[in-house]
């Protein structure tokens, strides 16, 4: 390689090395240790990162940087896979964010985690994540970024269910792990009829060839699309895919905030920036991304207006501002979505850890209607969370104002659709406005609702990163704001759009700001002195009340639609197909088989002596007749004449 | 000169009563007395085969069959004495199972 040496491979290595060693040893090392492993690891990664980042911005780098000479993954007839690494713009961006703000949370977790008993467990589970989720990002081809997709999902299924004891959280493992199942049959689907009309997985020689045909547009192109999507709708918890995020809170808080909201589900949104050259060729796949995007967006802010528990309150918001990100890709505003990826990185890894915080400090109580008044005794993590509030109702000058703004433009200037795309992509900005601001005034505002509670500020390897992601949440938008278009071109192509400047755009964030004011004056009003005005609401509109606090009803539609019938069709065919016809049936053969010969067989064994005689007379008798039967009956058989008689 | 076929004639008979009197008998001494007379009859074809090609390997095999008859009658007659013993009865119809 010509150009600084990168220790490309190092990047996914570093966490798994820490995997490895406080998965088979951590038990049996000291807790100083196991942390030292633990944070060394993706502070490793992300120094390496940061150091690529430092060439890039000085000049002494040239993106993208593809391996030259990987080593050979797979070789059969003319398929090649590599492990090769591809470091673009946008890999360099996610990576940046995946172990920055993975570094953050690890530090956080010591705080969270310290008095766990699966302490080092808990931390190989971390790193084992970050090995695969920075494989996924820098995998230079599709199967590679397979394997770190795979391996994303395995993390999570493992930190879900951290808590095995419980059985919800063992279950909401195991939800999270079937249904992003579905996801990766569509994905792997895509990559086959990928390999089947490329005949090759890696990402620039796909567009290679997609360049060098300039026509071709549809068709198995479509097809291919469709199926990535379902992959990613898997992975990002969009529609109609995403039930299992809500459970997925079932983990550890940190856990939530880095692979359930700032990184691994934020990797469909990545998958189809990464594939955009496929996306652009279909018109079709791309109006079907930013439908998915748009109504998943609605759909989940709207749920997520009267969620009761402090968690699935920023898990359905993670689920609408994904949709967002979904639009964006949808209105081929990849720059912009994967600006609303960094800054959503950013504020909802904030949200959730000020979250956890507040757990931490209230003893385990997640129900927002038992907090109240916290933030005098939690100033830091009141006042962060307060910035990442602002951040995801998109006040001006937060980060998500900047992101949100730059989807929002994109989808209005797209077609005929954008006006549909504006306007739904506006109301969710309301709605994420209220019910963020319903989470904090009943929070952190008001009376002091639970006093048997005693909260209490936790300590500072928790509270550091909150400050952290705190200024992040603030300042992070201006990193991208009017820049990220021409910062990410390279790697997604440019859009006039993006770039531009005019009044439109000016109008359009004035018209999103008012609305995020709007949901904060109805939180305000609705919140201000605790919930009661809003029960009275709630009462008087009860049947819409029910449908949200229901959440739809979905998980039981799924439940009753496709879970029972399927569970009823597998009893079916293991209890009479399996178990009595194949099972039983071979057995009953054997056993007849058996019982009818032996009952055949028995009448010949009588003991009776005279029997015996009989049969072996007659056998004698049949024998002589076959011996003389040329001479009795006439018949020329063999010669008779005995040798040497 | 007495015809060679009476001789065969004679030893078949003496092997058909043999035979009938072993699958009709129920006492286990005459059924044993049948056995010995299907040999004889037997031995008899054999020395008249020898006798008619004058070859004295017929008469050998008699001397064979005589003594396998001794041993036999010896270890049937052991036998039979032991049965008497264990189950006082002689009928072949009665001695049908291996266990008392």
């Amino acid at each position: 390689m010509n150009g600084p040496l990168l220790f490309l491979p190092l990047i996914p290595l570093l966490p798994f090395l820490g995997f490895l060693l406080n998965g088979v040893l951590g038990s049996k090392l000291p807790k100083p240790v196991v942390t030292a492993i633990g944070l060394l690891a993706p502070l490793g990664s992300f120094a390496l990162v940061a150091r690529i980042a430092y060439l890039v911005w000085s000049g002494a780098l040239a993106m993208p940087v593809v391996e030259p000479n990987a080593p050979q993954w797979i070789s059969a007839g003319n398929i090649h896979v590599d492990f090769g690494s591809v470091i673009d713009p946008l890999s360099l961006t996610m990576l940046l964010i995946v172990t920055g703000v993975g570094f953050l949370i690890h530090v956080y977790s010591v705080g969270y985690m310290h008095d766990d008993k699966g302490y080092w467990r808990y931390f190989a589970y971390l790193n084992l994540f970050l090995f695969f989720m920075t494989l996924l990002v820098q995998a230079g081809n599709i199967l590679l970024m397979f394997v770190g997709w795979e391996g994303v999902g395995l993390a999570s299924y493992l930190l879900i269910g951290f808590w095995y004891q419980k059985t919800v959280a063992a279950d909401a493992g195991k939800k999270a792990f079937v249904l992003n199942r579905i996801g990766d049959f569509g994905f792997l689907i895509g990559i086959f009829l990928l390999l089947a009309n490329f005949g090759t997985l890696t990402f620039s020689e796909i567009a290679a060839k997609l360049a060098a045909s300039p026509g071709w547009t549809g068709g198995i192109l479509t097809t291919i699309c469709i199926c990535l999507l379902i992959g990613a709708t898997g992975k990002s918890a969009q529609l109609p895919l995403y039930v299992w995020l809500p459970d997925a809170m079932e983990g550890p808080t940190p856990v939530s905030a880095l692979i359930h909201a700032a990184t691994m589900v934020t990797a469909g949104v990545y998958m189809i920036a990464r594939t955009h050259f496929l996306f652009d060729r279909s018109p079709l796949a791309m109006l079907v991304v930013a439908i998915i995007g748009a109504a998943t967006a609605l759909f989940a802010a709207t749920i997520g207006l009267v969620q009761t528990d402090i968690k699935r309150v920023l898990a359905y918001s993670t689920i609408s501002q994904l949709g967002y990100m979904f639009l964006g890709c949808g209105v081929a505003a990849y720059s912009a979505a994967i600006f609303h990826l960094m800054t959503h990185a950013f504020f909802k890894a904030l949200l959730f850890l000020a979250a956890g915080s507040v757990i931490h400090g209230l003893g385990g109580e997640q129900d927002l209607r038992r907090m109240g008044g916290l933030w005098k005794k939690m100033p830091v993590t009141f006042w962060t969370m307060t910035a990442a509030v602002l951040a995801i109702a998109g006040f001006f000058p937060f980060a998500g104002f900047f992101s949100k703004d730059a989807i929002l433009y994109a989808a209005f200037l797209s077609g005929t659709n954008g006006k549909i795309f504006w306007a739904a992509g506006l109301f969710t900005a309301l709605l994420t406005s209220f019910y963020m601001f319903r989470l904090w005034y009943l929070a952190f505002l008001g009376k002091p609702r639970s006093p048997e509670l005693h909260a209490h500020e936790s300590g500072w390897s928790m509270l550091g990163p909150l400050v952290i992601l705190g200024i992040l949440s603030v300042c992070g938008g201006w990193i991208g704001a009017g820049r990220m278009g021409t910062w990410l071109a390279p790697a997604v192509g440019a859009r006039a759009a993006e770039t531009s400047t005019n009044h439109t755009e000016l109008i359009l964030s004035v018209i999103a700001v008012l609305a995020a004011a709007l949901g904060w004056l109805v939180a305000h009003m609705l919140y201000r002195e605790g919930s009661r005005r809003a029960e009275q609401l709630a009462a008087s509109f009860s049947a819409p009340y029910k449908l949200l606090v229901n959440k739809y009803w979905v998980d039981e539609l799924y439940g009753a639609v496709i879970v029972k019938p399927l569970l009823a069709i597998s009893r079916f065919v293991l209890e009479w197909v399996v178990e009595y016809a194949i099972l039983g049936g071979l057995v009953w053969l054997l056993s007849g088989t058996a019982v009818f010969g032996g009952a055949v067989l028995q009448r010949w064994q009588s003991g009776n002596l005279r029997s015996y005689a009989g049969w072996l007379a007659m056998g004698a008798a049949v024998l002589l007749v076959f011996a003389l039967a040329p001479y009795l009956f006439g018949l020329h058989g063999p010669s008779m004449k005995w040798a040497g008689w | 000169m007495i015809p060679i076929s009476w001789y065969l004639l004679l030893s078949a008979t003496l092997f058909c009563l043999g035979v009938v009197g072993f699958l009709i008998k129920r006492n286990i001494i005459t059924v044993f007395m049948s056995i010995e007379l299907m040999l004889n009859g037997v031995n008899l074809s054999f020395v008249t085969f020898a006798h008619m090609w004058h070859l004295v390997k017929g008469q050998i095999f008699v001397f064979f069959v005589m003594v396998v008859a001794a041993a036999e009658a010896a270890v049937g007659l052991a036998i039979i004495i032991a049965i008497f013993r264990a189950r006082a009865t002689l009928a072949v119809d009665r001695i049908d199972l291996m266990k008392l």
